[in-house]
């Protein structure tokens, strides 16, 4: 059975949910705490949403301090399977994981509705449950969402086929809106070069039940099981 | 030295935040503003060096992906004069500064030496904007008053450090020799805001002891006596007439609201499901095996008219304090909210002076209950928006949490002997006088004189607190806990040590500057405290827990066996009170309540043969129109139990009628949460404004699959002024109705909290004294139960074909109605109800629900029928052809069975399959099939004639009822 790290920032507040829907997944998942300076042997990391020490300065930017990360950081350079979910996004490119920023949405105010993304990547550890072209709805909550790069950093995403999820335009299938917070080329979700660190901006952990609406993001977490680990 | 890091958006990125502030000055008709552009700016006191600092702030204050930042000593060498017109805003001092608090840990954490970070924002306006305009967008746009300031040019500040020492000084107040004309001014000029005979009663107590009071005792009993903190008109005598009966209470909430919840109890016996109610910060009832729920209702009116978004973020960051120190603490699962603003429409120009506008406060209002529920992770599942220009000085902000507790940690006792222990944020002077404030009415000076009693909360610091308090909690650790709200330490441990006594050594308790007293430290309202009881020989463990995990824990002092309160500072005792007196002490009054029965007006339905414009009319009215721009804000599905969210249908955008949500995911058990509340109908009759506010609730709560003989209600009375007779006798007259429909529908009242004197006044263009009183204001909340969440219903029509039934009778009850609002109309009758027969009628709903015999479920209320038709159809996004052929043995024309607002009706979906069991659910109770859903885009009606007397589309209702609010 693979071992999952939860890391708990103060402010996690999806910490709860994450643990449990890798739980369902079959993994063994525990927390680790953003002041351990080790992730007690995980094969698989997963960074949490909330709003890590607040979040007031900016998302992320303190909780990439924390000892913890650097654990993670050792753990990504040697090849570990790292998912951030909305603020692990967030901190995973302050920490310097993905590339990018993630700024206020450009709407200004905090949004939490379904969005519905396809899944341009499926050879990761968390999306091979999927078929690439895959459309899934999933819940987004999040103020500061709004994906920014550099033309440049822009252009190496796309080149190297590093979009992971990209939100769906509206049509017949799909009546959301759009891109829920003004991302550049309509990005929900990256990957590093390697493809072993993702952060995406909407929550699969909530959309894990079809039973009780939602049922598309459980194979972030199937993919889990499936995936080869260093 | 001080230094100011300014930080600009990168080349190119677009100033969102300068496009708002334009154009919300042109709104407000500010022409000679062309432009502003917005940055934001760190005041960084530290001793360092400016390479250093660039470093830092390269690396920790900006984003190198999309900001650039510059650096520069303060005060500021240049003159200001390069063309632009600079403002910066800051906080004043004292108001919490998150951002800075924040960033200053940060730069320590990064190695620096600081002592000290505030934020600004700075704002450029084109350099030849006019004086007046830039007055105008300062004070209206820029910056609120209550709590920030603005500061025109290149900052000249040299330190931004707060509080100085201070110097031990016992003030005693020669209260012994006062007449009445003094003791008046005593109260007032104090801030005490207690009555003529409760100050006489405070001095001659202090004449049998021989000595005067010292300050830190009179504003202890202030803060005790207090209306928020004791409920002394509502739990008083009064004495009550209307035009049938003359009552006496002894205790009016007693003998009304919790004789209700003793009655049902009684009656319910061994199958009681109750567990406290009305004793403990959240009444609490049984949920499933050994998990008990509690709920809790609170309200942040005064705070909110002030600053709202402090007003309201420390509203939600109180209720959820509630909650948090219940028993011995329960775990916070959702919140709801209610708001009641003046419509957001209403002319700049006629807003009286010292008036927020009321887009203004409602912008704030909602993102201050968002950024503390969002953060502390707890989803917003439920909630309401009332509009009345009523509300304008005065708008109410109530605040709600449900939460989750083990049945053996319902209970708590504090034992003689256990330490008084203060948990999370540090003390402040923010919030003086709270407690006292909240208790009176609100004038135009209210901004400035009680500016102090306003808060900015931290939720990271209550979200921490709640998670080291819970594992304390599991560990045992503590005998009691109770939450420092209005009134701070003196309320929280006066309670606790009530029955015991408590001996407090003030200079104990962590400060966030220095220079505070002895009395402000005693009464702050800062946030995020709690107080635990606990035993000495487990202190070390929980102070070694909360070191573990961020959380501040210090011992204040013990509960004592002395029945006196006793307060200590540096070894001298500051203040000696018995708890006796402090509690029991306060002289009774008897109030006079009366209520006459307002001249009742004939009601005259317009002679109209089509009813389309109305409808869109009603759904586009300001209190049913799509709240999405608000809920859209709120996370509702963090801590993912939630089943039935604030929106439901094919495209998520139709109105549900309650949420559901499960507290634990293992479990398929569910809670439902709903609330309930007309104004309007108050008007007409408080009683009957009472009696449908509860059937709302309860409705709201069966239409999604709730259980009727398993609801809890809470009740807050938001009210006028009621040392005006007719006043209290209106919340007398609806505090009976809440006893009699309680009692007959099985619903116990478990908790509730009222706010009187919601009042502003102001002096007119002619110098004339205005005062506008709020409309009477009773929401419902009710807290039901399913079984299985699986089984809940939604009200978005599900598919072609099926038959659709109105269920529950419809009167001819258009007095209060929304079609009486949109159409200009005065008077008729407000809608009533034969509670018996509701409580037949939710009952059989009930059961067709758990037959599976209903596809969608919608209940009725504001716009009647033709509105709850027109939802279901634009959520389901299919058509309805209806018929109100078979309503025509009500003898109504079409008007009042469209638009009539009659209590108990649902309208219900069911395959044709499954009509005849449904039905046959409904013997002897007014139920007809009215109609079916079709796969055509039109809500098409024909009247009992046989005439079209609705054919619209369902886009162009939608429409209508989704562009109020289209503001994003």
């Amino acid at each position: 059975m693979l071992d999952v790290a939860v890391v708990r920032f103060p402010g996690s507040n999806c910490d709860f949910d994450a643990l449990r829907a890798a739980e369902r997944s079959g993994a063994n998942a525990s927390f680790v705490w953003h002041q351990d300076n080790d992730l007690k042997g995980a094969d698989v990391v997963l960074l949490p949403g909330g709003f890590s020490y607040g979040d007031y300065l900016r998302s992320g930017a303190i909780a990439r301090f924390s000892p913890v990360m650097q654990a993670v950081r050792r753990h990504a350079e040697a090849g570990g399977p790292v998912l951030g979910i909305c603020n692990g996004f967030q901190i995973l490119c302050e920490a310097h994981l993905l590339p990018g920023a993630l700024m206020r949405n450009a709407g200004l105010t905090f949004v939490s509705k379904p969005v519905d993304v396809i899944v341009e990547r499926a050879d990761t550890a968390f999306t091979s449950a999927y078929e690439a072209g895959a459309r899934l709805r999933l819940p987004v909550a999040h103020g500061e969402g709004r994906f920014v790069a550099t033309g440049d950093t822009l252009r190496e995403l796309e080149a190297e086929g590093r979009v992971v999820l990209r939100y769906v335009a509206a049509s017949e299938a799909s009546p959301y809106q759009p891109n829920p917070n003004g991302s550049a080329n309509h990005i929900a979700g990256i990957c590093n070069p390697a493809g072993n660190v993702v952060g995406i901006m909407p929550h699969p952990e909530r959309a894990d039940d079809a039973l009780l609406g939602l049922g598309d993001g459980a194979g972030f977490f199937t993919s889990i099981s499936k995936a080869s680990v260093r | 030295m001080l230094w100011e890091v300014a930080i600009q958006p990168a080349e190119g990125s677009v100033d969102r935040e300068g496009e708002r502030t334009l154009a919300h000055a042109r709104a407000l008709g500010l022409e000679s503003i062309r432009s502003v552009r917005t940055g934001r700016s760190f005041l960084v006191q530290a001793e360092t060096d400016e390479a250093t600092l660039r470093r830092l702030s390269e690396a920790v204050l900006s984003d190198p992906v999309v900001e650039r930042f510059t650096l520069h000593p303060l005060p500021s060498s240049r003159n200001g004069r390069d063309g632009e017109r600079l403002l910066n805003v800051l906080y004043k001092p004292g108001v919490t500064d998150n951002v800075g608090h924040s960033t200053r840990e940060a730069l320590l954490a990064a190695g620096l030496d600081v002592s000290a970070v505030a934020t600004v924002r700075t704002y450029r306006l084109n350099g030849d904007a006019n004086r007046a305009d830039i007055a105008r967008v300062r004070g209206k746009v820029l910056a609120n008053d209550a709590i920030e300031e603005v500061i025109e040019g290149p900052l000249q500040l040299d330190s931004i450090s707060l509080g100085k020492d201070y110097r031990f000084e016992l003030k005693a107040i020669a209260i012994r020799e006062m007449d009445d004309t003094a003791l008046t001014v005593l109260s007032r000029d104090g801030q005490f805001y207690l009555s003529l005979p409760e100050m006489r009663t405070i001095r001659d107590h202090f004449r049998s002891l021989d000595r005067d009071p010292t300050d830190i005792e009179l504003e202890t009993v202030a803060q005790t006596w207090s209306e928020h903190c004791s409920h002394k008109t509502l739990a008083g005598r009064i004495r009550y007439r209307d035009e049938q009966r003359s009552i006496e209470f002894g205790n009016m909430l007693k003998e009304t609201i919790f004789a209700a919840t003793q009655t049902i109890r009684e009656r319910l016996g061994r199958d009681d499901w109750c567990v406290s109610v009305f004793k403990d910060n959240a009444g609490i009832v049984k949920f499933e095996g050994d998990q008990n729920v509690c709920f809790k209702v609170e309200t942040h009116n005064h705070p909110s008219a002030i600053e709202p978004y402090g007003g309201a973020n420390t509203g939600l960051g109180g209720v959820i304090r509630d909650t948090l120190g219940t028993g011995l603490g329960a775990r916070p699962v959702c919140n709801t909210d209610v708001f009641c603003f003046a419509p957001p429409d209403l002319p700049d120009r006629d807003l009286p002076p010292g008036v927020l506008s009321p887009q203004s406060v409602m912008h704030g209002v909602v993102a201050g209950v968002r950024d503390y529920g969002n953060r502390m992770g707890i989803p917003t599942v439920n909630g309401a928006v009332y509009f009345d220009e009523r509300y304008l000085g005065n708008p109410l902000v109530y605040c709600g949490n449900v939460a989750m507790i083990p049945a053996a940690m319902s209970d708590k006792e504090v034992r003689v002997g256990d330490l008084i222990v203060a948990l999370g944020g540090r003390t402040g002077r923010d919030g003086i006088h709270g407690a006292t404030f909240s208790s009176a009415e609100l004038t135009e000076e209210s901004e400035t004189v009680s500016g102090g009693a306003v808060q900015i909360g931290n939720a990271i610091t209550e979200k921490m607190l709640a998670d080291v308090l819970l594992a304390a909690r599991d560990r045992r650790l503590f005998h009691a806990v109770t939450d420092c709200g209005a009134g701070g330490f003196s309320s929280a441990v006066g309670e606790m040590g009530e029955k015991t006594g408590a001996e407090v050594e003030l200079d104990r308790a962590p400060l966030k500057y220095a220079g505070l007293s002895y009395t402000e430290i005693w009464i702050s309202e800062a946030q995020e405290r709690m107080v635990l009881a606990v035993p000495p020989d487990k202190a070390d463990e929980l102070i070694a827990l909360c070191e573990a995990e961020g959380v501040e824990a210090s011992v204040l002092g013990r509960f004592t066996g002395t029945g006196r309160l006793v307060l200590k500072y540096g070894g001298r005792t500051v203040g000696d009170l018995e708890m006796s007196f402090l509690h029991d002490g306060r002289p009774p009054v008897v109030r006079e309540a009366t209520y006459a029965p307002p001249k009742s007006l004939p009601f005259t339905l317009p002679a109209k043969s089509r009813f389309d414009d109305d409808l869109r009319a009603i759904l586009s009215s300001w209190n049913v129109c799509s709240k999405e721009w608000v809920v859209r804000q709120y996370d509702h599905e963090v801590q993912s139990g939630s089943v039935v969210k604030p929106f439901v249908g094919v495209k998520e955008d139709g109105p549900s009628d309650a949420a559901v949500v499960r507290p634990d995911l293992k479990s398929r058990r569910g809670l439902v949460v709903s609330c309930g509340m007309n104004p309007r109908y108050g008007d007409l009759d408080p009683y009957w404004m009472a009696a449908a506010a509860i059937d709302e609730a309860v409705r709201n709560s069966v239409a999604v699959g709730a259980d009727p003989s398993r609801i809890a209600i809470l009740d807050n009375f938001c009210w006028g002024n009621t040392e005006r007779p007719e006043t209290l006798g209106s919340l007398v007259r609806a505090a009976l109705a809440c006893q009699e429909v309680a009692v007959a529908y099985g619903t116990p009242f478990i908790s509730g909290k009222d706010s009187l004197n919601n009042e502003f006044s102001y002096t007119d263009a002619d110098g004339a004294r205005q005062t506008v009183a709020i409309p009477q204001s009773l929401l419902i909340s009710a807290l039901g139960q399913i079984d299985d969440v699986a089984h809940a219903v939604t009200m978005d029509l599900k598919r072609p074909g099926n038959p659709i039934f109105l269920i529950g009778e419809t009167r001819d009850e258009l007095g209060g109605s929304h079609f009486a609002l949109v159409n200009g109309l005065a008077g008729g009758q407000v809608p009533t109800l034969d509670a018996g027969r509701s409580r037949r009628i939710f009952t059989a709903l009930h059961s067709a629900i758990r037959q599976r015999l209903v596809r969608s479920c919608h209940d009725l209320s504001e716009g009647g029928l033709a509105v709850s038709l027109a939802e279901m159809a634009f959520a389901g996004g299919f058509g309805v052809e209806i018929d109100l052929a078979p309503l025509a043995a009500t003898g109504l024309p079409d008007g009042s069975l469209l638009f009539s607002e009659s209590n108990t009706r649902f309208a219900v979906e069911v395959t044709p399959e499954n009509a005849k069991a449904f039905e046959s659910a409904f013997t002897d109770l007014p139920c007809s099939r009215i109609g079916t859903v079709d796969a055509d885009d039109r809500l098409r009606v024909r009247g009992g004639q046989g005439a079209t007397v609705i054919d619209s589309k369902l886009a162009d209702l939608k429409e209508a009822w989704q562009r109020p609010f289209d503001w994003t």
